[in-house]
């Protein structure tokens, strides 16, 4: 470091070897004179300097030398006078070309002026070399004192040339500007950092709640699980308007609960009892939406509460399972409804059955198609074979979203045909059943995801 | 279309199918566990199929008709109305569903 030494007597440890002793001029053109191989260091040092000056006015963050100990009054002017040479686009090159060892072949004064100029106008503290404000202060001493000393060698150099008033007014105005500039790029630095340190603590607590949220069970689906943007607006909406809509049919059943155990009129129970059922309408049409987005998001049923999703059948609720419970629940019952009730039992558990031997039969001629396009690879027959069966494999995955939609047409059909058999006072207490027992599945996903293990 | 009504009149229960059809495939069992004995033309194994399923599509209105199921000569309709028929309760309250009252009726099942 500092290699060329041209007469000065104080040597600056970071300093360009030939700064101290030429005649500076108020352009501030000494910056021209940096050891461009050592450049990458000023830089560096420089940034420092620059925020240093603009923190610490009183000190002098500008070159020092280790061996000289003086330390320089205040003197912004100075360290200002540099920054604005550096900052600036359009310091003349007149004197940095004629003294410097041009080793690297270009304009020192063009490189330094566009890293400075950079930092000038980010926000951003990307263009610094370091975005952490500590250690920056903890190298401001060290490097402070190295400067103060060179300090004095620019005082004493610019007393010695005086140039015009106008010349030093512009300049005076020149390095105000710059004074303001590098505070405000400080400013702005600061603030950003200030962002990240916020957003970071706001990240910190979202895990934390997110952590929680999913102990006691409830779906949070992972955006980083969609591999495809589409599907995963598809499944993360339906997921929310699951929520959105349990949340109304939890406030429905409430008010059904109330007006039940308050021996309300038939009039006020059937007009509850309508809305709960259209509200049940609601979600299948939901799934039906969702399904044409993302069939094996509902299929999965990842959107329910594990419990639930564990004796899940195609995508929801098997309604003739849903009819044996209610039944004891549901006396006294006319023979005609009993009837009524167990034909509607049978004929579900028919539907059913005949829809997951189609699912069954899907299964294997999808398992097949699949095995058939095994074989010895690389000729060009199999490659159209693989095509083709692959093509066919898609078409039997399309005909999945048809049978979702047909078990959720049983579901609507139990739920209106139970309705039809009941009165309105019976159809209120099945209601509250099935709510009942929706509930105490969710509830014992909780309990099960909470559970305290050995 | 006149092989369509033609076909759909012959027998009591008529279903127009696609062999490699799933859906298809639970219609069949549904009306075998009902015990209803039914005539299938499987379309993708027919010389006229093509045809026969353009008919059909203009018939239900549906893109994809099949299956397509016809009790008594008359159009019931595809899965979903045949299974929200079974559903449905018999109004004579003679049969066990809906679908079973119009099988009997068409001497589909019997008893």
């Amino acid at each position: 470091m500092g290699s060329k030494k041209e007469g000065t007597g104080v040597m600056p440890s970071f300093a360009p070897p030939s700064l101290a002793t030429q005649s500076l001029g108020k352009e501030g053109s000494h910056i021209h004179s940096t050891h461009v191989s050592e450049f990458g260091v000023l830089e560096q040092s420089i940034v420092f300097r620059l925020k240093d000056a603009v923190d610490h006015p009183g000190r002098n963050p500008v070159f020092n030398s280790k061996s000289s100990g003086q330390a320089v009054a205040s003197d912004s002017l100075q360290f200002v006078h540099f920054n604005k040479a550096v900052a600036s686009a359009d310091i003349t090159p007149r004197v940095g070309s004629q003294r410097l060892p041009q080793e690297k072949g270009q304009q020192p004064n063009t490189v330094s002026s566009n890293h400075f100029d950079k930092w000038g106008e980010s926000t951003m503290a990307d263009t610094s070399p370091r975005t952490d404000d500590t250690s920056t202060d903890v190298d401001t001493d060290e490097k402070n004192q190295r400067f103060e000393a060179g300090q004095s060698n620019f005082i004493a150099a610019s007393d010695s040339n005086d140039r015009s008033k106008t010349g030093d007014q512009k300049t005076l105005r020149r390095l105000a500007q710059n004074r303001e500039a590098a505070r405000k790029s400080r400013l702005r630095k600061k603030a950003y950092v200030q962002q990240l340190e916020s957003s970071r603590l706001k990240l910190n607590q979202l895990e934390q709640e997110l952590q929680r949220a999913r102990q006691q069970g409830i779906f949070i689906s992972s955006s980083g699980d969609q591999s495809h943007s589409m599907s995963g607006n598809g499944a993360l909406a339906f997921d929310i308007e699951y929520s959105r809509w349990l949340e109304e049919h939890n406030r429905q059943v409430n008010e059904l609960r109330v007006a039940v155990n308050s021996h309300a009129g038939d009039g006020e129970l059937q007009s509850i009892v309508d809305s709960v059922i259209a509200h049940y309408d609601d979600i299948f049409r939901l799934k039906g939406v969702a399904a044409k987005a993302d069939v094996f998001h509902i299929l999965s049923g990842m959107w329910k509460t594990p419990a639930e999703r564990c004796f899940m059948w195609l995508g929801g609720f098997r309604s003739s399972e849903l009819l044996k419970l209610l039944v004891s629940h549901l006396e006294p019952l006319t023979e005609q409804q009993l009837m009524g009730i167990c034909n509607l039992q049978q004929s579900s558990q028919q539907a059913e059955d005949a829809l997951s031997q189609g699912m069954e039969a899907l299964q294997q001629s999808l398992a097949e198609t699949l095995a058939g396009s095994l074989g010895p690879s690389g000729s060009s027959g199999n490659v159209a074979n693989y095509m083709g069966q692959m093509a066919m494999a898609m078409g039997k995955l399309g005909t999945l979203e048809g049978f979702l939609r047909q078990a959720d047409n049983l579901r609507q059909q139990t739920l209106q045909q139970m309705h039809r058999i009941l009165t309105t006072r019976q159809s209120a207490r099945a209601l509250l059943a099935i709510n009942d027992y929706f509930s105490r599945l969710r509830a014992l996903s909780s309990l099960w995801l909470a559970r305290p293990r050995e | 279309m006149d092989r369509v009504m033609g076909l759909a009149g012959q027998n009591a229960l008529v279903i127009f199918s696609n062999s490699s059809c799933c859906m298809c495939h639970s219609i069949k069992r549904l009306f075998g566990e009902l015990g209803a004995h039914a005539t299938v033309y499987e379309l993708d194994q027919d010389s006229r199929g093509k045809e026969t399923e353009k008919a059909l599509v203009r018939l239900l209105g549906r893109s994809s008709p099949l299956p397509a199921v016809f009790i008594g000569g008359k159009l019931v309709g595809s899965s979903n109305e045949v299974m929200s028929l079974h559903l449905k309760a018999d109004p004579t309250r003679a049969s066990k569903s809906h679908l079973i009252m119009l099988l009997k009726e068409a001497r589909a099942i019997w008893l």
